[in-house]
């Protein structure tokens, strides 16, 4: 048993393989493409003294950590995916060596192929709708009888009833805002909403869509997105990002082989 | 291709309010997204439990989402175990509320709210309200 594994970034076409020198991934290691069998693989040699299963499943709990390999694996994936299209391959997949990838890659020829005709002059396109959630202040503040307490709880209902609406409010926008998107599209994808300390702002996040969108109605997306924006309501573009959203699945074209270790 | 493809990649419409991709960003798609090969392989992140990360991703969309009556999460199959408990601690509190109310129906009532009450007794669990909340009840 060797202490390096091999980490996997992304698969493209062999024809479409791109250039490596100077490219850093994971834990600072190279970046290397393994052309075989008409596809390439982007890949890195890493110690599993860090990569390791049990190094890992320690390791990724640690938010810095993370971050800092999710950037790295992230900015490989883009990196390639400047040059053509590429089938990102989800954070921590990890072989015994590069033998292992090539038989990967003939088992899994026709499965990859799919999933890059599927991804071929399309990019992927983040929106995120965000609103300002409502003034919590009470419309008035006394009115009711029956004590403090119960002035409480009637302005704790006010506030909640507020709040209940403008999220309905809200959603419904985020809906239609969606829809026109998704008509832009080729495919879409609701991620979940982000956390407020993730995305950076207060405001509600009432939509995170991801939109595959043809390569040349790219810009038409960005000025739809443009023109949805206001009325209080906010869109925030990101991308284009490698079609991460869209390419989850090569087990479909797998040969049946159970995971055996345990 | 390589003709598009460098088009392609070039960032147009500059005036757009474009955001870099903050790590949620990455996150969501790294962790969550993107091919998954199983079988022969030595390891991958399905063979990890990352229940403090994706609780950490959602947690505070989660407490947003319970304030305003909203579910969703309780469904999804990452929090299912999480949501089993949660659940569980919802049903024997509205079955502490109905023996309160049977205990004593004009305390209650006397609150003026009632559609609100599960709602506060709910919250209970929200340590940080609890203090301010139980000083402005009536006695």
């Amino acid at each position: 048993m060797s202490d390096v594994g091999t980490y996997l970034y992304a698969v493209a076409m062999e024809r479409d393989s791109a250039a490596t020198q100077g490219l850093t991934g994971v834990a600072g290691r190279a970046v290397q493409a393994i052309p075989h069998a008409g596809l390439v693989a982007y890949v890195s040699a890493v110690p599993l003294t860090e990569f390791g299963e049990e190094p890992l499943r320690q390791s990724l709990e640690d938010l810095d950590w993370l971050g800092e390999t999710a950037r790295a694996h992230h900015r490989v994936v883009a990196a390639v995916a400047a040059k053509a299209p590429i089938a990102p391959v989800r954070l921590v997949t990890i072989y015994n060596d590069e033998a292992q990838v090539r038989t990967l890659l003939e088992r899994r020829h026709e499965a990859f192929m799919e999933v890059l005709a599927q991804i071929a002059d399309r990019q992927e396109w983040g929106v995120k709708v965000y609103v300002p959630p409502p003034d919590d202040r009470p419309a008035q503040e006394s009115a009711a009888g029956g004590g403090p307490g119960a002035a409480y709880l009637k302005k704790r209902q006010a506030g909640l009833h507020n709040r209940e609406e403008a999220w309905r409010r809200a959603i419904a926008r985020a809906e239609l805002i969606h829809k026109t998107l998704e008509s832009l599209a080729e495919a879409s994808h609701l991620h979940r909403p982000q956390d407020p300390q993730l995305s950076g702002r207060e405001d509600w996040m009432v939509l995170n869509g991801a939109y595959l969108v043809d390569e040349e109605r790219g810009q038409e997306f960005g000025q739809v997105v443009e023109r949805l924006r206001g009325e209080g309501v906010d869109l925030e573009l990101t991308g284009p990002w490698a079609p991460y959203s869209f390419t989850t699945s090569v087990e479909a074209g797998a040969e049946g082989e159970q995971d055996d270790r345990r | 291709m390589s003709e598009s493809s460098s088009v392609m990649r070039q960032p147009y419409n500059p005036s757009a309010s474009r955001e870099p991709a903050n790590l949620g960003d990455i996150l969501e798609r790294v962790l969550d997204r993107g091919i998954v090969i199983a079988g022969d392989i030595r390891v991958n992140l399905l063979d990890i439990e990352l229940l403090t990360i994706k609780l950490r991703l959602i947690i505070a969309s989660v407490d947003t989402a319970r304030e305003m009556g909203i579910d969703w999460w309780e469904h999804d199959p990452w929090l299912s175990g999480k949501s089993e408990t949660l659940q569980e601690e919802n049903r024997s509190l509205r079955r502490r509320l109905a023996a309160l109310e049977e205990a004593q129906p004009s305390a209650l009532e006397s609150r003026d709210s009632p559609p609100d009450v599960a709602a506060s007794v709910l919250e209970s669990h929200d340590s940080r309200k609890r203090p301010t909340e139980a000083g402005e009840r009536d006695e």
